[in-house]
Parts: C-alpha cells; sequence; structure tokens
C-alpha cells in the first residue's frame, strides 16, 4: 500500500499532497516537512530509499523518492510494495505529467494543482497502483479531457478570453469595473 | 431570465479561479496569511450562490489552499453539492476535494450514499471512475456496507476500466465492512483470470494485500498464483504474486519447494531488476522455510549471494541497499555464506550514504568473530563520532552493545576493554540508550566476577562526574548510566579504593536533579556504602569518622527527603531514621557496623521476568478451590506480596513477620462472621465480579501460612545462574559454539536485596531467558513467550476468515432495501439437483453473458434452496417456477452439507496433489496446476448468490421509482405476472428482463406490497418512509424518506426536523443543537423524487413510538418562491425494529427448547385474506419474519431485533382463523408486534 505522495520543491514547498489515510491538516503539513526536511540534505548520488519518518508509518513503512530538476516526487509505502517498482512508478508519472503538460515544470504543478490530481489518480488509486502502463493511461486522460472540453462548450469561450487578458498582467482594476444590473435597466 | 443568466456568466468569469488565486498567493509573500484569509472569504460568498460552476471554481481553489494546510472541513456541505453535479468536469472537482478532505469521521458522508451509488450506475465511464477513485478515500464502514453491491456489479462492467477500479476498492470495502469478504470473494477470484490485464493485476493486487496480513486463508489459491506467475509477462504482476509466495511459503513447506526451480529459472532469465530483487527474496524466504530436504539447496544459496554481491557492487545505490537488505535475511539462517562477503559488507560501512551504512550495520553482526570486534567497534565509534543526527548515532551503539553482547559475550576477551568502551559511550550525547548501556554495566558487573574492581574503579568516576550525565534528564537519556553506576558502587563497595569519596559524590545535591528512579537508587546505596564505610571504620576503631560520618548524612539526606517523588522521599525518610539510630548507638559506644551490614548481606540471583508465571501448579492442588472461605479483596491485596516476600528472603523474613504479629490475629468466629456478611455484600453487589486466580491464590497465602503453596515457592528453582567469569567465558567460546550456546554455564552471581529494580536485570535476563525455560522450567510448564501480537483492533484481524468455506445462506451482501418477504412456497424439490448440476455446467457460458438478468431468477432458486432445507417436504406448489434454465446453476449454491464436504474434500485433495506431485516432477507443474482451479465446484455457485444479492439491489432500486405500487421482490416466481409491469422499470444496467424468464408462471399470485408508509401530503409535496435496521448497529436505525415533488415547479431548501423524545433521537450534523433543521441534500425538480436518509438513535424498542415532524421548503415559482410547511408524525412501529434473519429449523428448535425465551403471548383473529400463503407473506414482509419451516396451514416464523431479542412466532390457520403463538425474550416487544400483525391482517 501507498501512504501517502508528495510532491514539494528544493524549498520544501508543497506543490501536490495525497494522502491515502486520513491525517489532519496540520499533521499532514508536519509530514510534509519532516519528509522534506530527510530528503532535502540528501545528496542525488545516494539511493532513494528512506526508511519511514517518525510520523508516517513506522518501522514497515519505507521513504521512496525521486529528484527531478527542482522537484521532489515522495512516495511513502509499506513493505508490500516492491522498492525499485516504485521507482519505475514514480518515472511513468513525472513522464506522464511531462507528455500532459508538455516539458513539465514546476509551475505547471503549481497552477494546474487539479490537472495533476487527475493524472494520479489515474495511476493509483486509494493508495493501490492501479495503472502502469503509460499509455492506458494517457488514452484515459485524453478521453476526460475531451469529455470536459465537450462540456465546457461555448459558455468556458468567455472564461477563456478572460484568462487570457488576465495573464496579459492586466491591471488588477478590470474586477473592480461593475456591471450595472442589466434586468434592472431593461425594467427602467 | 437569459439576461440574468448572461450576467451571471460574466460576473463569473471574474471571479478569481485557481491560477488567479496561486498568482495572488505567489504576489503577496509578505501577508500571505492576511491575503489568504481574504480568499476564503471570497469562497465563501461564492460557495452561497446558486450557480454551480462558480461553487466548483471555489471547491477547487479550496484543494489548492487544502494542500497548504488549511482546514476546508467547514466546506464539507458545499463539497458534496459539487459532487453531486451532473456535469462530469464539476462532478470531478467535488470528488477530487472529497478525497483530500473527506475522512471517517465527516458526519455529511451519511448523505453520499446516494448519490455515490447513482455515480457508480451512470452510464457515463468517467462518473464511475471518479465516483470510485473518490470512494477509495473516504470510504466508511456505512458507505461499505450500502454499497457493496453496487460495486460488485461494477466487478463485473463491460468495460475493463471500470472493473479495475471496482477491483481495486473491494479491498477498502472489505477493511472498513469484513462481512463482504466471503461474499464478495468468489468472483475476486475470477477476476484474477481476466482478460484484461489491468484487472488482473489489480485483482492480484487485491488479494496480495489481503494475503499479507492472513497468508493461511490464501494458501488455496497457490495453484492459480503458481500458472499466473508462469504464464504471466506483466512484470508487475509477477512482482506481486512472488511476494504472495514469499507470505505463503512458510506455512507450506512444499510449496516452496515446487517454487525453487521457477524462480530460479527467473533469476536466471529476467532483465528487470526490480523483478530479480523480488525473486531472490522470495527464494530467500523458501529457505528460510525448508531448512533441509533439499539436495541442490546450497546451490540455491549460493546463487542468490552471488547474485546480491552483483546487486550489492553495482554503482547503482539502490541496487546496493537493497542487496544489503536481502543479505541480511540470508545472514539470519545461512551466516556462513555472507561471511565470506565480509570485506564487501565492511566497505559499505564507509559509504557515504546513511541508509546503506545502516543496512551493513546490519550485517555486521554477522560479520564479528573474536578477532575483529575490537576492530570493528573502534570504526563504529569513531562513526559516531563523526555521525550527524542523533538517529544513525543511535543505531551504531545499539548495534555496538549488540555485536558485543551477542551470545553472552561470545565475542569478548578482554572485558576491561568492553566496560571502557561502555563508559565511552555514555559521552554521547543525546542518545536514547542510556537504560541500554546501564543495563550493559550493571551485566557486566554482576556476571563478570574478575571485572568487578575495575568496574567499580569506572563507575565511582562515572559518579563523579555525575554532573556532567545529570544535565541530560530526558528519560532513558544518558543520565540512566547513573543508575548503574549507583548500584554497582554500592553493592561491589569493598571494591571501591575510596569509599567516602564515592559516597560524598552521590550526595552532591545535583542528584535530585535526576528522575525519580535513579534517586531511589541512589538513597539505597548510599546505605549500602554507609554500611561497609562503618563497617571498616569500626575495625580501625576510628570513632571520630564513624561520628563524622553519621553528621554528614544526616546533614545531606534531607534533600532526599524533600524529594517530589513517592519512592525517594520514603526510602530517605527510612534511611534518615536509621542513621539516626546508628548514630545514637555509636555516640553509646556499642558496635553497630555488623548489624548495619547485615542488613544487605546474602545474595539474590536475578529472576527471569516471567518465570513466577511459568511455575507449574504442583499435582494435587488446585488453585481454583477454596483452601478457606475468601477474606475480602482489599485486605488481601498488600498482605500477601509482603509474606511473598518475606519467604524468598530469609534474611528480611524475621523482620516481616515481627510486622506481622503487630495485627492482632482475628479469632475463628470472628472470621465466620466476616466471611458470611461478605457472601451477603457480594450477592447484593452488581459490581462484584469472581475474584481472579491471583487473589484467591493470594488470600490463601495469606490466611495459611503454613499451606503447601509456601512450599512451592520454595521447592521450584527459580534461580537463574549467572556465567562464573570472563575466564569462564574464555573457556567456553574455545570450545564448541553450538554447545555453548545451548547450555550456557551461569555463574553463581547474585543479586542482594529484595527490592532490587526489575529493568536492571532486564536485559541481563532477555540474552539468557531461553537457556533458562529449558534448564530450570519444570515440565508442562509453558515455555511460549509470545502473546498475542495482535491487538483486537487491528483491522486486518477482522479480515482473518476462512476462505474455502462454502458461504452459508445467511452470509450475503447487505442490500439497503425493503423488507424481503421469505418465500415460503419454495418446493423442496431433490431429485431435480443432480440434473441441475448438470446444466450448471452446461450453462456456465450463457450464464456469464447475461449475468444480470438471470440474477432475478438465481435469487429464486436459492430462495427455493433455502426453503427447501427449512421444509423439507413441504408441498410443491410452484414446481413450474423451476422449468427454466437460468436458475439451474444456483440449485447446488446452497451448501447441501454432504455435497459441501466432498468438494472440500476434493479441493484440499487437488492442493495436496499438486504440491506432492510437483516437487518430483517439476516440469508437468503447469499442467497440473491448470486443472486444479476448475475443479472448485462451489466457486461458481457461490457467485451466483452474490448476483442473487445484486438482483435485490437492483429491485430496490426499481422501488424508489415514484409508483406506489411496488412487488415485492422476495416473492420473485409467484410474481411472475406482475414482472409485465416492473419491465417499464429500467434497471440500472438498463437490461430488461428477457421474456423467457418473465412469463414464467406464478402458482399463487401475491397482492403487491410496499413497506414505504406515507408521511405526509400537501399540494406540491409529498412523504413517504421506510425504516431500515441492521444487527451491525442496534442503537441506530435509518429512515429513509421519499420526497416526491407534486408540482411543475422546483422545490428547494427542504429542511426536515422532528421533536425528539428521550427514546428516540435524530442524529444531526455535528455542533448543531436539537432544535436545528436537518437540510435535505437535494433540490427536488418538477414532478421528481429524491430519497434522504435520516439516521436516529433509539434506546427503547419495546413500544411504537411517534415523532411529530416537520418539513420546511421552499417553492420556486416564477412568480417568486413561497415558503411552504408540512407537519407529519413519524411512526415507528415495534416490528420496525425487527431484523429478518434466517434461521434454520434445528437451531430454531434449539431456541425453543433452550428455555431463554420466557416471554409468551398469543393472538387469534380473522384475517382479511383467505390465503395462508398471502397472510404468510404478509407477516413476513411488513414485520420483518423470516419462514424456518412451514407445514401446509402452519408456519414458524423468526425475526430478531436490532438490540438482539429473538421472536419466534408460530402461525396457525384454523378454519379461517389465524393463531398466532409467540415467544420471546421480551414480553412487551412480542405483545407489541402480535398486535400490529393482527392490525396489518385484519
Amino acid at each position: 500500500m501507498i501512504k501517502a505522495i508528495l510532491v514539494f520543491n528544493n524549498h520544501g514547498k508543497p506543490r501536490l499532497s495525497k494522502f491515502y489515510q486520513y491525517f489532519p491538516e496540520d499533521v499532514q503539513q508536519q509530514i510534509v516537512r519532516e519528509t522534506f526536511h530527510l530528503v532535502s540534505k540528501r545528496d542525488d548520488n545516494v539511493c532513494n530509499f528512506l526508511e519511514g519518518g517518525r510520523l508516517i508509518g513506522g518501522s514497515d513503512y519505507k521513504i521512496i523518492y525521486r529528484h527531478y530538476a527542482t522537484l521532489f516526487f515522495v512516495f511513502c509505502v509499506d513493505s508490500s510494495e516492491s522498492e525499485l517498482g516504485i521507482l519505475d512508478l514514480i518515472q511513468v508519472f513525472v513522464e506522464t505529467l511531462d507528455k500532459c503538460f508538455e516539458n513539465v515544470c514546476e509551475l505547471d504543478l503549481i497552477f494546474h494543482v487539479d490537472k495533476v490530481h487527475n493524472i494520479l489518480s489515474e495511476l493509483v488509486m486509494g493508495g493501490m497502483v492501479l495503472e502502469t502502463n503509460m499509455s492506458e493511461i494517457l488514452t484515459r486522460i485524453e478521453e476526460q479531457s475531451k469529455l470536459e472540453k465537450s462540456e465546457a462548450g461555448i459558455t468556458a469561450a468567455p472564461a477563456r478570453a478572460v484568462s487570457a487578458m488576465k495573464d496579459m498582467n492586466l491591471p488588477q482594476k478590470i474586477k473592480d469595473i461593475k456591471l450595472p444590473d442589466l434586468p434592472n435597466i431593461l425594467k427602467n | 431570465m437569459a439576461l440574468k443568466k448572461v450576467k451571471g456568466t460574466l460576473e463569473r468569469v471574474l471571479d478569481k479561479n485557481l491560477q488567479d488565486l496561486v498568482r495572488g498567493i505567489r504576489n503577496h509573500k509578505e501577508n500571505e496569511g492576511k491575503y489568504i484569509a481574504e480568499c476564503i472569504d471570497e469562497i465563501k460568498q461564492e460557495l452561497r450562490q446558486e450557480n454551480q460552476a462558480v461553487k466548483a471554481n471555489a471547491v477547487n481553489k479550496l484543494i489548492y489552499l487544502q494542500m497548504l494546510g488549511y482546514d476546508i472541513s467547514w466546506a464539507a456541505f458545499h463539497i458534496i453539492e459539487v459532487m453531486s453535479s451532473t456535469k462530469y468536469t464539476i462532478k470531478r472537482i467535488g470528488y477530487i476535494a472529497a478525497s483530500q478532505s473527506f475522512h471517517e469521521s465527516t458526519d455529511v458522508l451519511m448523505l453520499t450514499t446516494n448519490m455515490i451509488r447513482k455515480d457508480l450506475s451512470s452510464q457515463n465511464m468517467y462518473d464511475a471512475g471518479i465516483a470510485l477513485s473518490g470512494l477509495s478515500c473516504f470510504v466508511t464502514p456505512d458507505l461499505a456496507r450500502d454499497l457493496a453491491n453496487d460495486i460488485m456489479t461494477l466487478m463485473t462492467s463491460t468495460r475493463p476500466y471500470l472493473r479495475k477500479k471496482a477491483v481495486l476498492i473491494m479491498y477498502k470495502v472489505f477493511l472498513q465492512f469484513p462481512e463482504a469478504l466471503r461474499p464478495a470473494f468468489p468472483r475476486l477470484k475470477e477476476k484474477l483470470e481476466d482478460p484484461d490485464q489491468g484487472v488482473q493485476s489489480a485483482a492480484v493486487n487485491v488479494i496480495c494485500e489481503l494475503a499479507r496480513k492472513n497468508p493461511q486463508n490464501y494458501l488455496s489459491l497457490a495453484p492459480l498464483f503458481f500458472k499466473l506467475m508462469t504464464s504471466s509477462t506483466n512484470n508487475w504482476v509477477l512482482i506481486k504474486i512472488i511476494k504472495l509466495f514469499s507470505a505463503l511459503t512458510p506455512l507450506e513447506p512444499r510449496l516452496g519447494k515446487k517454487l525453487i526451480e521457477p524462480l530460479t529459472n527467473l533469476i536466471h532469465s529476467t532483465s528487470a531488476m526490480s523483478l530479480l530483487y523480488e525473486c531472490i527474496n522470495t527464494v530467500i524466504a523458501v529457505l528460510i522455510s525448508i531448512s533441509s530436504g533439499i539436495p541442490n539447496h546450497t546451490a540455491s544459496i549460493q546463487l542468490c549471494v552471488q547474485k546480491l554481491r552483483i546487486l550489492i557492487e553495482d554503482s547503482d545505490q539502490n541496487l546496493k541497499y537493497l542487496g544489503l537488505l536481502a543479505m541480511s535475511k540470508i545472514l539470519a539462517t545461512h551466516p556462513k555464506s555472507v561471511q565470506s562477503h565480509k570485506d564487501l559488507i565492511l566497505q559499505c560501512l564507509d559509504d557515504k550514504d546513511e541508509s546503506i551504512r545502516l543496512r551493513a550495520l546490519d550485517l555486521i553482526y554477522g560479520m564479528v568473530s573474536k578477532k575483529n570486534l575490537m576492530e570493528i567497534v573502534k570504526k563504529l565509534m569513531v562513526h559516531m563520532d563523526k555521525a550527524e543526527g542523533t538517529h544513525y548515532r543511535d543505531e551504531l551503539l545499539a548495534k555496538i552493545v549488540e555485536i558485543s553482547s551477542q551470545s553472552n559475550y561470545q565475542y569478548i576477551t578482554n572485558f576491561e576493554w568492553y566496560v571502557s568502551v561502555l563508559v565511552e559511550l555514555t559521552r554521547m550525547e543525546g542518545t536514547r540508550h542510556g537504560r541500554m548501556i546501564a543495563s550493559q554495566m550493571l551485566d557486566v558487573a554482576i556476571r563478570v566476577q574478575a571485572i568487578r574492581p575495575f568496574a567499580v574503579a569506572q563507575m565511582a568516576l562515572l559518579l563523579e562526574n555525575s554532573y556532567i550525565l545529570a544535565n541530560n534528564s530526558q528519560r532513558n537519556g544518558i543520565c540512566e548510566v547513573l543508575y548503574a553506576a549507583a548500584w554497582i558502587c554500592g553493592e561491589f563497595s569493598q571494591h571501591l579504593k575510596n569509599p567516602r569519596e564515592a559516597l560524598e559524590a552521590m550526595l552532591k545535591p545535583k542528584i535530585t536533579t535526576l528522575p525519580g528512579h535513579i534517586q531511589s537508587v541512589f538513597v539505597q546505596n548510599i546505605l549500602k556504602l554507609f554500611g561497609s564505610i562503618l563497617k571498616t571504620l569500626e575495625e580501625n576503631e576510628d570513632q571520630e569518622n564513624m561520628k563524622e560520618l553519621c553528621q554528614l548524612l544526616t546533614s545531606k539526606l534531607p534533600i532526599f527527603v524533600q524529594s517530589a517523588d513517592l519512592e525517594v522521599q520514603e526510602r530517605a525518610c527510612c534511611m534518615l531514621q536509621l542513621v539516626k539510630y546508628v548514630q545514637k548507638l555509636i555516640e553509646k559506644g556499642a558496635k553497630v557496623g555488623d548489624e548495619v551490614g547485615g542488613l544487605f548481606a546474602g545474595d539474590l540471583n536475578p529472576v527471569a521476568p516471567k518465570a513466577q508465571r511459568k511455575v507449574p501448579v504442583p499435582e494435587g492442588l488446585d488453585l481454583d478451590k477454596w483452601i478457606n472461605e475468601p477474606l475480602s479483596e482489599s485486605s488481601s491485596d498488600e498482605e500477601p506480596t509482603t509474606s511473598i516476600f518475606a519467604i524468598n528472603h530469609e534474611d528480611s523474613k524475621s523482620f516481616y513477620k515481627e510486622e506481622k504479629r503487630n495485627v492482632p490475629e482475628p479469632t475463628e468466629e470472628e472470621l465466620e462472621k466476616r466471611r458470611e456478611q461478605r457472601k451477603i455484600e457480594q450477592m447484593h453487589n452488581p459490581h462484584y465480579l469472581r475474584m481472579d486466580k491471583k487473589s484467591k491464590k493470594a488470600s490463601k497465602v495469606e490466611e495459611t501460612e503454613e499451606s503447601p503453596v509456601m512450599q512451592i515457592d520454595l521447592s521450584i528453582p527459580l534461580h537463574v545462574p549467572g556465567l562464573a567469569s570472563s575466564d569462564k567465558y574464555l573457556k567456553l567460546a574455545s570450545q564448541d559454539r553450538e554447545k555453548s550456546r545451548k547450555k550456557t554455564k551461569h555463574g553463581k552471581q547474585k543479586k542482594k536485596k529484595k527490592g532490587q529494580p526489575e529493568e536492571e536485570s532486564d536485559e541481563d535476563v532477555a540474552a539468557q531467558h531461553a537457556v533458562s525455560t529449558l534448564v530450570d522450567m519444570p515440565e508442562g510448564a509453558n515455555t511460549s513467550d509470545k502473546e498475542d501480537e495482535r491487538n483486537s483492533s487491528d483491522p486486518f484481524k477482522r479480515l482473518d476468515m476462512d476462505l474455502d468455506q462454502p458461504l452459508r445462506d445467511d452470509e450475503i451482501l447487505p442490500v439497503r432495501s425493503h423488507r424481503i418477504v421469505v418465500d415460503s412456497l419454495e418446493p423442496g424439490d431433490e431429485e431435480v439437483k443432480p440434473k441441475k448440476k448438470h446444466k450448471k455446467v452446461k450453462d456456465k457460458d450463457k450464464e456469464e453473458k447475461k449475468k444480470h438478468r438471470k440474477e432475478g431468477k438465481e435469487k429464486k432458486s436459492k430462495k427455493k434452496q433455502k426453503s427447501d432445507e427449512a421444509s423439507g417436504s413441504a408441498s410443491n406448489l410452484l414446481m413450474t417456477g423451476e422449468s427454466s434454465p437460468e436458475h439451474v446453476p444456483v440449485a447446488n449454491g446452497l451448501p447441501q452439507s454432504a455435497e459441501q464436504e466432498k468438494a472440500d474434500q476434493e479441493k484440499e485433495n487437488d492442493l495436496d496433489f499438486w504440491m506432492n506431485n510437483n516437487s518430483t516432477e517439476p516440469s508437468k507443474t503447469t499442467e497440473n496446476e491448470i486443472k486444479t482451479p476448475e475443479v472448485n465446484v462451489e466457486y461458481a455457485n457461490v457467485s451466483s448468490e452474490e448476483e442473487s444479492q445484486k438482483e435485490k439491489k437492483t429491485k430496490k432500486k426499481k422501488e424508489k421509482k415514484p409508483k406506489k405500487e411496488k412487488k415485492s421482490k422476495k416473492d420473485k416466481k409467484s410474481l411472475r405476472a406482475d414482472y409485465e409491469e416492473a419491465e417499464g422499470i429500467t434497471t440500472p444496467s438498463k437490461e430488461q428482463v428477457p421474456p423467457s424468464q418473465a412469463d414464467t408462471p406464478a402458482a399463487v399470485q401475491l397482492p403487491s406490497m410496499s413497506s414505504y408508509v406515507t408521511l405526509g401530503e400537501n399540494d406540491s409535496i409529498k412523504m413517504t418512509y421506510d425504516i431500515r435496521t441492521s444487527h451491525q448497529r442496534g442503537d441506530q436505525i435509518i429512515v429513509s424518506v421519499v420526497f416526491s415533488n407534486l408540482t411543475e415547479h422546483t422545490i428547494k431548501d427542504l429542511e426536515f426536523n422532528v421533536m425528539e423524545t428521550m427514546n428516540l433521537k435524530l442524529i444531526r450534523s455535528m455542533g448543531s443543537t436539537h432544535h436545528d433543521p436537518i437540510k435535505v441534500p437535494f433540490i427536488l425538480l418538477p414532478n421528481s423524487q429524491n430519497e434522504g436518509q435520516f439516521a436516529f438513535t433509539v434506546h427503547e424498542i419495546k413500544v411504537a413510538q411517534k415523532l411529530k415532524g416537520t418539513l420546511t421548503y421552499i417553492l420556486k415559482m416564477n412568480e417568486g418562491s413561497t415558503h411552504e410547511k408540512v407537519d407529519f408524525k413519524l411512526g415507528f412501529p415495534c416490528s420496525f425494529f425487527l431484523v429478518a434473519t434466517p434461521c434454520k429449523g434445528s437451531g430454531f428448535t434449539t431456541l425453543l427448547e433452550s428455555g431463554d425465551l420466557t416471554e409468551k403471548s398469543s393472538i387469534q383473529f380473522t384475517p382479511q385474506d383467505s390465503e395462508f400463503q398471502i397472510i404468510l407473506a404478509k407477516v413476513c414482509f411488513y414485520h420483518h419474519f423470516r419462514v424456518v419451516e412451514q407445514v401446509e396451514k402452519n408456519a414458524s416464523v423468526y425475526s430478531k431485533s436490532i438490540q438482539g431479542h429473538p421472536v419466534c412466532l408460530l402461525i396457525k390457520k384454523i378454519n379461517g382463523d389465524i393463531k398466532i403463538d409467540g415467544k420471546s425474550t421480551e414480553g412487551n416487544l412480542l405483545s407489541n408486534v402480535l398486535q400490529e400483525i393482527k392490525t396489518t391482517l385484519v
């Protein structure tokens, strides 16, 4: 079983946290901090396994992580998972992200946590490995985004336009422009 | 309207979306908290809006904030609203938010059951997909119970994507609702051979997780897994299976033998390191489980070690780590093979990676020898100096102690060296192992006589420097060594060069900052030192110094007297008085040295911690028998302890005896009187429990000091001998190691003083424990130290069940549905059975395809069978119903005991055959085991039973449809005619009941029955309700209310409230008072209906009850909205607290004969219906009974209340009248139920 999947950057800022066992939010943050502390001080050329921290798991649990550029991908698993298998799974996860975001970088994860969650839910479900075949995963994700687009339809167009404008860094003022209450005007 | 919508859209696009939120947080680095607080306010406003998209956007932002550590549980209800959206995109956001923030105690989860069920059966595969993913994160026991059937349905979905997810989530369901395991297992097993790799992998995954916790139950799957292992090419599946085998092999050595060859082949052939590694691991597990019997056994070990060496030498640190990990497993059983790689392992000790060093440390244990111990320890100590982080340092310390002390210090040639190592270790800061070092010091000092002078000198040094150590007062910290130092200095004070200095060191005020238990030891040993110094001085006739010594103590001891620790205070007080007394005597010129010294004279052996427990009871002594009537418990608790001590410590015996004499012995009459009195007291005291053995024994000891009990204590050799000296160690070491391990000689070193705290001997005894049990324990003593390792709350223990046993008929997945009427009409047709069975095989394929359709039939026939068993030769009214081939498989679905046993046996034989056969001829393996799974007869049958449950569920759904006329799903076969009507209503799977099945003729047509009762209605809304109960919650019932919108307008903001009584309370969300209404989590579209569930806690079930309640809602019309309400009375007749429970004829008879059913009641009336069958069906349906037996116009029925009261009824039809005799344990309940039955039938 996988107990938790964490992604954080080199400074310990969480980019994704998925716990398959309930912890209150403050404990989750503590776990992220502790894990970051354990993982960040390790060189890149040491092994990717760590005996679990005190907060999560205990002796049966291991931390298995990989470090990509600015991000740490950390899986906390128990002894029923194969260590090397999980390393492969992390690779699959990252490659899938790369395919979905086209050259994924930290910013993609920052701004699209929701998408990352969707992708992850195709790989791991409730702490168990669901699918490891990348082409299968990608098919499912594509089908879902098609579904998403078909639902969004026309109504999404203005939203897209606005977000494009926002991306142009237009002054925040645009938010303050109050639209007249159209129905009232008509009545008058 | 349209304009409003446009405006809404425009406003919405200007709302902050997730990206804006993230950007905002990044732009407000300096006052992030404030910014987020503002955002949360905005989100709260957005959540209040009608627009689903706005809400979803808000929830999406909450997901991000949750990741940053903000609690979003307040939004739980809104999350559910978003989850209930019809749009996939929005729904998905809701489910993700739920999976991030919901957990078992999220109370709104209760409201999600129907919504999730709807999503699971959605036409859109991804709706079901996200529902499954979400559910896997927040499934609760209630959800698991209610949805188990729906998930089971999905396991047979045509879409692999859903099958895969459904299979996987079953594991979570089992964890929450273990009762589902047995009914679901056959289907799960079936999925192991699913054509889709993903599904197969998921099934393997689930079974591996299950088997990891309770491997013994999955042994019978070994052939199937073996086949998968030899045929699968999916490395993920292979790894899981191979891991599973390593859990199974310890249970079945034959399996291991079979595995060796294919595994070895895999090791040679695979290129995947992960697979290679798991293979090696399993081979190791196999080799551990079969220590002999395989000819090429050493070859396999060699192969493993060779491969591991390659891994360890690899430049990839990961492989190195795993290699060492696996190596340590081999070390346990085959140390020699590992020792040849000592060079490599020592090299790893210098690795830059801490994880690898830790693993290498594990192996060091097996690497040491007399020659290199000092060198290795030296190396470890250097590491310790350099190490950062206390964890690694602690590991090193523990390892040093472990390797040095292993096998009774076998490898230590010089104990002076070891003592100085221990002293050096005390300089390590912040270690958690202070206690371990202390116990080592004590152990060595006690057991190695020759080292004592040296040890005492070292300890005296430690005492002098105690102020350094005392700074660290942390529990288990290094200050613990002072405990050992003080004890050793006091106990072996004769070796002290300068006792006076040691004494002064122990009286330093700094000592008072130490933990209490250490101070106690200090106080005690101060007295020992005092005694020994006094003696020396007396010999020298140095009166002056003696007086001065007493002076010193009387002035310094008061610092301990003031201690906050009771133990310290008590000891110090005693000591102070003693010293004052001695002081007086000295001033009188009396000789006291010997007397004071005598306090601590004599030796004691360490006693094994559990030795007392293991003393067998001597023949002829019954500890449970009273020797004398017991005295009061309270008085018996303290005194016996002292008397036990008095027995063991001869020197202190007289002391205690004297004390005892002061207590006036009660006369015989007084005792007799007291006993009488106590007996009466006990009789009237409801809290009085039977005395346990201990207190009985204790009271005996107290009362009869000369009784045999005392002799037992004296006659049983509790003493654990210790080692004589280091010389002896050396001698022993030169002898055969095996031999020395078995019978280690223990010297005569003994500990003094009864009060010796136990902890200090822990380590010592643990090391010898195995030895001493062999030597000392009288025959018949329980030698096992094993205590139940799993505590009862372990969720996996609940999953420990025999999966090979065929399902019992009461083992069905619970169906949240209307009460099911037992079909009492079923013919018991035994002759047809063999034929059916035959057909079953033929129909198997067809069956697969038509599963959904068939369910109905199957269920029917299952029912039939049940009544078969019950009624035996009951008249065969419905013979015709059985003619359709579909229900054939079920005919033998029910355990027919003889048949079943046979099947069992067959299966077992198969396994045996498989195991045995292949060990000789491995090449045949594959063929053999391919056949095995097919022999498994019960398999199909059992699964068909599950289907029937599924069917029931489906039915239930149908019933929710608006039509008031609902057919009892129970009596399906008799309901044939009604089927046509039912056909129009689609099942969730959108499949129609095939006509061929639907038009089977029915013999008796039962009237339509619905357990839904009208609750209240007005022009716009109508409510009907039913009550659902289960044995799982004896104090809870669920009221399921169907709200039907009768208008052309939307009804929203439904709020449900009742006036609670003492007895029935509505369970509301956390924090709401009993006046707050419960919000119904949906809106009612025009002419639609929906079902809401409300849970009540109930205390008293014996009488019918009614609650007044109100439903308020807003009716939204074009012109505006109106606020309306409906008052209602919610009735809870007694029958609603009954749960139809199956009961076999024999069990029923036993129950009646047992005499437990003391309450009787009968009733007679003329029913409306003349047909007995209909009457019986009505009783069963409306009042939740199940037919046990029916003979013509007589029937016995059975039910059980949610609180477990059995209710048995005998229903007779006498000339148009119905007479019902009832028996139960609860009279009120029984008579109320009878009245209710009368009301129904008349």
